[in-house]
């Protein structure tokens, strides 16, 4: 799947983006700067959106373009931030059979995103991950370090309530 | 150098230690399908389709990027296996692809489809997916329609080589296309607009924007009055669309084909190539005189003028202010020739045939016309003449010669080498020098200046003074360049950049020739040449002596660098952004 890219505006701060200019700095030099640079810059803003990108190909001298095409190659790169709330709908063959694909798009409904976006107001994001060993709870759901098991489509609504108003 | 005795299918050879399969297969007569490889640009051997069989190999060898390297080395190109393997390549290849080639304004020379049919491909063995892509449509010069990609990166490679890197091969299996950044359209990055990435695209996925409809209305609109003219370049290149020899000129072909379209009037941008001379010679004499800002510039290859608005924004002030030989054209058509003619210049429709797509934006940049009309309505490229000539059964290799039309269908050798990496440098030192030392001067032949290397320089004197110039083509190599000019470091008075590499003979809308036509064979250097013959030919060999020039200056300009020629043959430039 190519990678969804945020529409959220872009906030870092005078902090990270020192820390930034100090991962450019010590990778300057290397050859294969690009791909430990944008694994700094991932930790350091949670993602990598057009703003870090071109600061990294600014300050490494290569194209914006080369960056970008790293960020896509490889799946431990996110293009769009992490919410307050992370969900991953499990997508794994267990889940799947038992409505998963459901769930998932209720959730996208109610909260107005797509798989591997973001809410406007960075409370949400949602993605869609492999089995996670819960098999015997399909279909299920994690929002950060909660389980939801056994779900239907109507529950959802429910549970989103719960952390809106947390 | 060390010889290795080799066989390739059976037979006996000897080649060169390290050289590739391709090559030896090559020289040997014998071709190897490609479609990745492009010589010192694109050596990544990614498409597969160039397999061979190299005796006591584990797997088949990717024969662009294999060195022979072994004494006795056995190669085999064409067993069953290996036809198999590549027909299977292709049928991949167009499991995924949109197969409207009755439509493509590829069909008459797509590498691909000339490989499906070499081996045999049988359509109904795989069914195509819907397209994927939209097609990108934002640009005035050219359209990308990924549906036709066979994402062998020759674009990449060639965007790469400008310097500019906007296109690039983003995401990854099933989902690898060729993208911008962000997935943004490619009028919304920092494309300079050169085109080289259609010129090597293998397929119909990259192609020019195709302006010749509105030609052909405004031809059969019996209120307008067309002309056209035609870039120095083009009569040296033109003729390989109907299948003429690399080199060949053609220019008294070229104009019977344009009277035969119904143009009303045939002008040779070689005049405006020559009053681009007597501008920026001009200019030249006096920002050396007045202190002006050194090394000036030249500034008739728009994409080169959109990559330092873009990349060099600080160098602008060392641009000539003079329009490109196309803009001076146009605006001399619609006032000089239409006040001489006695036609409005509203009913004046102006086309420009240019070696070039950047010349689709230039006419539609600011400062470039006046009471707002365009100097030029329409610019359409090499290819897209041909195409009309095609569509209008021309038989143009056939075609008897004619002459340009007055009042500037007179252009001189000074003009005509504009195409070729080099002419405007020496163009401008003919005149230059003469003017400087009122003489005229018999010696004009710059030869330090001349030639495909990519970075020249020499130190000339003329009038007692030491003028040191360089000259360069393709933005990698421009940017070594304005990197010591940057710096402080650049000791140059003149400086010609040159958008593609080689000159306008390579431009962006030039005929394209396959992979392994551009490979072997020295394109920019065998055009170029034609262009340097044609010079020596000319009755004038410089832009000052041509008497349509002479007559411009007298009856309508006054001087070079005049207050009307000013208004009519200069601009002005603006900062772009990076991202
Ligand atoms: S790119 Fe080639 S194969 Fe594809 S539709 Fe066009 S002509 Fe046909
Ligand atoms: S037109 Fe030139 S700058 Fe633009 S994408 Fe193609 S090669 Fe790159
Ligand atoms: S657009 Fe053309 S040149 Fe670029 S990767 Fe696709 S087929 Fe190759
Ligand atoms: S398939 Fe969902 S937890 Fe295993
Ligand atoms: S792998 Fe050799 S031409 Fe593509």
């Amino acid at each position: 799947m190519q990678k969804k890219i945020s529409s959220i505006p872009f906030q870092g701060t005078p902090e990270q983006e020192a820390k930034l200019k100090e991962a450019i700095a010590n990778h300057r030099d290397d050859p294969g700067a690009v791909m430990p640079v944008l694994q700094e810059a991932q930790e350091i803003y949670g993602y990598l959106p057009l703003e870090v990108q071109t600061m990294i190909a600014d300050g490494l001298n290569v194209p914006l373009d080369e960056v970008f095409g790293v960020s896509t190659f490889y799946s431990q790169f996110a293009l769009s931030p992490k919410g307050k709330y992370h969900i991953s709908v499990c997508l794994g063959t267990a889940c799947y059979v038992k409505g998963s694909g459901d769930v998932l798009n209720k959730l996208s409904e109610e909260l107005g995103i797509e798989a591997e976006e973001c809410s406007v107001d960075g409370q949400f994001s949602l993605t869609a991950c492999r089995c996670i060993g819960a098999c015997g709870l399909a279909p299920v759901i994690t929002i950060n370090d909660d389980v939801y098991g056994r779900l239907t489509t109507d529950e959802v609504p429910g549970i989103l309530k719960r952390y809106k108003e947390a | 150098m060390e010889m290795l005795n080799i066989k390739i299918n059976g037979r006996d050879y000897t080649v060169e230690k390290n050289t590739t399969i391709l090559e030896a297969c090559h020289k040997f007569g014998i071709k190897i399908p490609t479609l990745c490889y492009l010589k010192d640009i694109n050596e990544i051997g990614a498409c597969r389709m160039c397999l061979c069989e190299v005796k006591g190999a584990r797997s088949l060898a990717a024969a662009c990027v294999y060195p022979i390297d072994r004494e006795g080395t056995e190669i085999f190109t064409n067993t069953p296996e290996i036809r198999k393997n590549r027909k299977t390549t292709l049928e991949l290849l167009l499991s995924h692809h949109d197969k409207k080639c009755l439509s493509c304004p590829r069909s008459d020379n797509c590498e691909l489809q000339a490989l499906c049919l070499e081996y045999g491909v049988n359509e109904k063995n795989f069914q195509g997916e819907d397209p994927r892509y939209e097609e990108d449509l934002s640009t005035l010069h050219l359209v990308r329609n990924n549906n036709k990609c066979v994402l062998c990166r020759r674009c990449v490679a060639a965007c790469k080589e400008q310097y500019v890197s906007v296109i690039g091969a983003n995401n990854r299996g099933f989902d690898t296309e060729i993208s911008c950044a962000f997935n943004k359209k490619l009028a919304d990055v920092a494309c300079v607009s050169c085109g080289q990435c259609t010129v090597v695209c293998p397929t119909g996925a990259l192609v020019e924007k195709d302006n010749t409809a509105e030609v052909f209305k405004a031809l059969a609109d019996p209120t307008k009055h067309v002309v056209v003219h035609t870039a120095p370049s083009i009569r040296a290149t033109l003729g390989e669309c109907f299948g003429m020899p690399v080199g060949s000129l053609v220019t008294g072909k070229m104009v019977t084909a344009l009277k035969m379209l119904g143009f009303d009037k045939v002008f040779d941008t070689n005049f405006g190539a020559d009053l681009t001379i007597m501008e920026e010679g001009t200019e030249f004499i006096e920002r050396v005189k007045n202190g002006g800002t050194l090394p000036m510039i030249t500034s008739c290859s728009p994409g080169w003028i959109k990559f330092c608005e873009h990349y060099y924004p600080d160098l602008i002030p060392h641009l000539s202010t003079c329009k490109s030989p196309q803009q001076m054209q146009g605006a001399m058509i619609k006032s000089y020739y239409a006040e001489k003619a006695g036609i409005d210049p509203k009913d004046i429709v102006v086309v420009s045939v240019m070696p070039c797509v950047a010349k689709k934006f230039e006419i539609q940049r600011d400062d470039q016309g006046r009471d707002g009309m365009q100097d030029n309505d329409i610019s359409i490229s090499t290819r897209e003449l041909a195409k009309m000539i095609k569509t209008a059964g021309i038989q143009f290799v056939d075609l008897p010669d004619e002459e340009f039309d007055p009042i500037m269908g007179i252009g001189s050798g000074a003009g005509t080498i504009f195409g070729a990496t080099g002419g405007v440098m020496e163009a401008a030192l003919r005149t230059v020098a003469d003017v400087l030392t009122g003489e005229d001067l018999k010696q004009i032949d710059y030869n330090e200046i001349r030639g495909t290397e990519p970075i020249k320089e020499a130190t000339y004197e003329v009038a007692g003074m030491q003028v040191k110039v360089a000259v360069t083509s393709g933005l990698k190599n421009a940017a070594k360049i304005l990197d010591k000019v940057r710096a402080g470091e650049a000791d140059y008075h003149f400086i010609e950049i040159m958008c593609c590499p080689g000159g306008c003979v390579n431009g962006g809308g030039q005929p394209i020739q396959p992979g392994h036509v551009r490979n072997f064979v020295d394109l920019k250097g065998l055009r170029a040449k034609a262009l340097y013959q044609d010079d020596l030919g000319l009755p004038q060999r410089k832009s000052h002596e041509n008497p349509e020039i002479k007559a411009i200056y007298d009856e309508y300009l006054g001087k070079p660098g005049s207050h009307l020629a000013h208004e009519l043959l200069h601009t002005s430039y603006v900062k772009r952004e990076k991202y």
